[in-house]
């Protein structure tokens, strides 16, 4: 049995290579199917869902197209999502092998960081850095893997302590390899696996992180975000609850895409080591 | 207890060099921010060149970076946070006079989260792989991809908008002169629908932490053992399954301090309740970075007491920790 088929032999993680093949289709597709400013005026103010098929979702408070809006939204989430987890996935893969390969002083210094940065809150950090800097999409994304990469750091450095002891480290010691290529080319690409299985957790939240500090007005004010979106329906409530609801169910559904689909994953390959 | 003690003052000691890191982290941030306190004052009273040249020199602001640090150091350690512009009043009367209401809303939020997600936990462990714990599986982990901030808002829209079963939002009526047990049932009933938001998104995390480690406790041998000697199932789910998964929640319990305290920002400012939350959320629109700084200290502070009465009551229920530690 191969690792694709074994990956889709539960209905879970079906689902959720479905919502991401989904969401990843909206995104590619969203310049083709709404070529132009997606925060254009389209139409008429507060037009309720399926009214006019020219504007299926219908539209919000300035009359702007909100299916368009939805799908330029799924742009950001994904690309803040997956830029967030990318980094805080270098970040702290490179802090973990360091800190467990040279141990002592060093070690100890980094892993007090480490400590630092999980005991403030990563949205108090996110809002406090994003304020500071200035909202745009680059310094959201830092934001977002400045209180992220703690995670990934601690389990690298703990993987890296047990693989700096085996035979082929002390054999490339011996012929005479400097320690940093020995931490980067030798131990740091073993001690990979258990970190990427933590992907899909720190994309999930990454994005649920975004659309937070975007409904805080925190967010990049040139790009549609769905935590935008959900912030701009908040002042019609009442009368339009649609506005701020069909962005929500939209985040939802890719979280937990990204869960499902994350979960097949590490249960294929914790199958596979069982199994050899 | 002296094990307990030992463990606590190396805690201690550990936590001191932590915080001092966050200080420093959170000194940096502040220079890297445009302006400084004087400008800030400037804008809000209006003065000369001259008045400003006078400003920074009498705030010290006018020495080298190390000093500062150093004076900043020396503020805090006499819990001088500075004077927040956009309130004209000092930044720890301000954080002081909103922390209790946070405090509230965490912890019934954390009360909410660890025991309905630990109950549902053993509900769906007690049978690992059933219909009942599949669905549980699923639903919380939908729940858990749901933004709190999304679920505060839904949450208004049916109780408070459709149904008008609770307020809107806020803290307390506002000048209903209610005392005593009318003002306390008041609070509780303005907290009902954001400790639910809040509560409701980390209840996931419980429930699978729970059932995970039963699934893990179903495989031992003494459960094995237990089954043998015939006790009822009740039984030794109860008292033997449940029983050993419980501890690592409490763990978790210590570490999900600063998640919620950054869930409780966006929840407060859903509601509007006046809490350390939305004071962030104020500092952040008034741009008020020493305010800011401020509230994550002082949350710092909080994730790192948290944590250690967490360790403490760990080690309190589990003599197996710190026992090994004398020596070290």
């Amino acid at each position: 049995m191969n690792r694709l088929h074994r990956f889709f032999r539960t209905p879970e993680a079906i689902a959720g290579a479905i919502i991401l093949a989904l969401l990843i289709v909206m995104a590619l597709a969203a310049p083709l199917l709404f070529p132009g400013d997606p925060q254009a005026i389209a139409g008429p103010t507060l037009l309720p869902p399926f009214q006019d098929w020219s504007l299926p979702l219908g539209t919000d408070r300035l009359g702007r197209d909100v299916l368009a809006e939805l799908f330029h939204g799924a742009r950001t989430s994904l690309a803040v999502g997956l830029a967030a987890a990318a980094a805080a996935l270098l970040i702290g893969s490179v802090i973990g092998t360091l800190a467990g390969f040279a141990g002592g002083l060093i070690d100890e210094v980094l892993m007090r960081i480490t400590d630092a940065f999980q005991t403030v809150p990563s949205f108090l950090l996110a809002l406090a850095f994003v304020s500071i800097v200035g909202p745009s999409l680059s310094v959201v994304v830092a934001a977002i893997a400045l209180g992220a990469w703690t995670g990934p750091a601690r389990v690298a450095r703990a993987e890296v302590l047990s693989i700096r002891e085996r035979d082929y480290v002390a054999g490339a010691r011996v012929i005479g390899m400097h320690p940093l290529e020995i931490a980067f080319r030798e131990v740091l690409p073993n001690a990979l696996p258990p970190v990427l299985a933590l992907s899909s957790v720190i994309v999930a939240a990454a994005i649920l992180t975004e659309a937070a500090l975007s409904f805080l007005g925190l967010g990049d004010p040139n790009r549609v975000t769905w935590g935008g979106m959900i912030a701009e329906g908040r002042a019609v409530l009442r009368t339009a609850p649609f506005l701020s609801v069909v962005p929500g169910i939209a985040l939802m559904l890719t979280v937990l895409g990204v869960y499902l689909a994350g979960e097949g994953v590490v249960e294929s390959t914790a199958v596979r080591r069982s199994l050899s | 207890m002296t094990r307990a003690l030992r463990l606590l003052r190396r805690r201690v000691v550990g936590s001191v060099f932590v915080l001092l890191i966050v200080v420093i982290g959170s000194f940096l941030l502040l220079e890297a921010a445009p302006g400084d306190a004087v400008d800030a004052y400037i804008v809000s009273t209006g003065g000369d060149a001259g008045m400003i040249e006078l400003l920074r020199h009498r705030w010290g602001l006018d020495q080298s970076e190390l000093t500062r640090l150093a004076n900043y150091l020396w503020a805090l350690l006499h819990l001088d946070l500075g004077h927040s512009v956009t309130f004209s009043r000092p930044i720890r009367e301000i954080i002081f006079e909103r922390l209790p209401t946070t405090l509230i809303l965490m912890g019934s939020a954390t009360a909410l989260s660890f025991g309905l997600g630990s109950a549902l936990g053993i509900y769906a462990g007690a049978r690992p792989g059933s219909v009942r714990d599949r669905f549980l599986s699923i639903g919380s982990l939908a729940l858990y991809a749901v933004p709190g901030f999304w679920l505060g808002l839904v949450l208004i829209v049916i109780f408070a908008v459709d149904l008008r079963w609770l307020p809107i939002g806020g803290i307390e009526t506002i000048a209903a002169g209610k005392t005593g047990v009318a003002r306390v049932a008041d609070i509780a009933i303005h907290l009902v629908l954001p400790v639910s938001a809040l509560g409701f998104i980390y209840l996931a995390l419980y429930l699978r932490m729970m059932r995970a480690g039963m699934a893990e406790a179903w495989r031992q041998d003494f459960i094995l053992a237990a089954r043998a000697r015939g006790l009822p199932r009740r039984r030794i789910v109860f008292a033997h399954v449940a029983r050993n998964a419980l501890l690592p929640l409490v763990t978790m319990l210590g570490l999900q301090s600063a998640q919620m305290l950054g869930g409780s920002v966006v929840i407060e400012s859903v509601f509007a309740v006046p809490g350390l939350g939305r004071l962030a959320q104020e500092a952040v629109a008034g741009r008020d970075t020493p305010l800011l700084l401020g509230i994550i200290l002082v949350s710092a502070v909080l994730v790192v007491v948290i944590n250690l009465l967490v360790d403490l009551a760990y080690a309190v229920l589990d003599p197996r920790v710190g026992a090994g530690e004398a020596s070290a």
